[in-house]
């Protein structure tokens, strides 16, 4: 049980900010690259999801997993994009990501008039809170990983 | 922590009559640092679209509403939902285009300009001008862009106040770079 890293991404695609918990091998690429990968591949993920859908959908794409690990996306109406790696035991983030989103980015950031739109956050407060917000969930504990 | 449930509870606590006072305060500096109305206007709202684009992370987080089917669906989240959150009114919604592409919102009363005179020089201001730009930034981060702006306003002697929302179109999402 444990969360391994998570990336925000805004409306353009540029990463707003990225963190990693108990992350044991890297993907071997800058952290750029490595964001515009991801980016990418979310990209087409959606439009793929969305074309192959028999029905319109609300939510979409909503997580997806491998034999390691599953990767949980969440989408505000307004185009900011939180993505958290978990590992498999892990079944659903929403309410987490959602959290992220309403209790400490909008409060955080978005309502901090100091801090530009569209910018890699180095909000320090965010950083913390964030951080001991990961930390406090219950399946954060890098001990069983 | 203790922040969060506050404004969940009561999100009214906050006196009504400061902020109107206040944004007279506002409205009144910009009368004396510009010299037309015209440039009050656009100062108006182009502070009210900074408000926006950051205010619909805070609708959207508050209200945990999504994405809208349609344009109707729209008109009715901001007028019932929207105006009701943040201004504790709710507008009718009415006059429709036959294309469906345009609405009135129409404020019985306007909180904004509770205890306002226009005097007759400023015959052209726009005293409520920032809603028009709240609502386009708000919008716009939605993905929408509208033009929005008063049709009627009591302040200037018609009977209510009407706001003009019409819709241009879909802002399509930006490819990343690389991808095609």
């Amino acid at each position: 049980m444990t969360v391994h890293n998570l990336y925000i991404f805004d409306r353009n695609g540029s990463c707003l900010f990225y963190n990693e918990w108990n992350r044991k091998k890297q993907a071997g690429i800058s952290k750029d690259e490595e964001f515009k990968l991801m980016y990418g591949m979310l990209f087409s993920i959606r439009s793929f999801v969305s074309k192959m859908s028999p029905q319109d959908m609300k939510d979409g794409f909503l997580s997806f997993q491998t034999s390691k690990y599953r990767l949980h996306y969440y989408e505000t109406a307004s185009g900011l994009k939180f993505v958290m790696n978990t590992d498999l035991s892990v079944s659903n983030a929403r309410d987490t990501l959602q959290h992220i989103y309403s209790n400490l980015y909008v409060d955080l950031v978005v309502k901090n008039p100091l801090v530009p739109s569209c910018q890699p956050l180095d909000s320090e407060l965010f950083g913390t809170r964030l951080d001991s917000f990961i930390r406090s969930l219950p399946y954060y504990s890098p001990r069983a990983a | 922590m203790s922040r969060q449930s506050n404004r969940t509870t009561d999100s009214k606590k906050m006196n009504s009559e400061l902020f109107t006072l206040t944004y007279g305060a506002l409205v009144t500096q910009l009368c004396k640092d510009y010299e037309n109305d015209e440039e009050v206007n656009k100062q108006l709202d182009k502070m009210g679209y900074n408000i926006g684009v950051r205010l619909i992370e805070d609708f959207l987080a508050r209200s945990s509403i999504g994405r809208c089917q349609d344009f109707r669906e729209t008109a009715d989240v901001i007028a019932k939902v929207a105006f009701k959150m943040y201004l504790g009114i709710t507008p009718s919604v009415t006059n429709w285009s036959p294309g469906g592409d345009e609405f009135s919102l129409i404020l019985e009363n306007n909180p904004l300009a509770d205890f306002v005179e226009l005097p007759d020089n400023h015959s052209t201001l726009i005293y409520s001008n920032l809603l028009c730009g709240v609502l386009r930034g708000a919008l716009e981060m939605v993905q929408m862009a509208v033009d929005v702006k008063f049709a009627q306003d009591s302040l200037r002697g018609d009977n209510v106040t009407e706001i003009r929302m019409k819709f241009i179109k879909r802002i399509e999402e930006n490819i990343p770079a690389g991808e095609e």
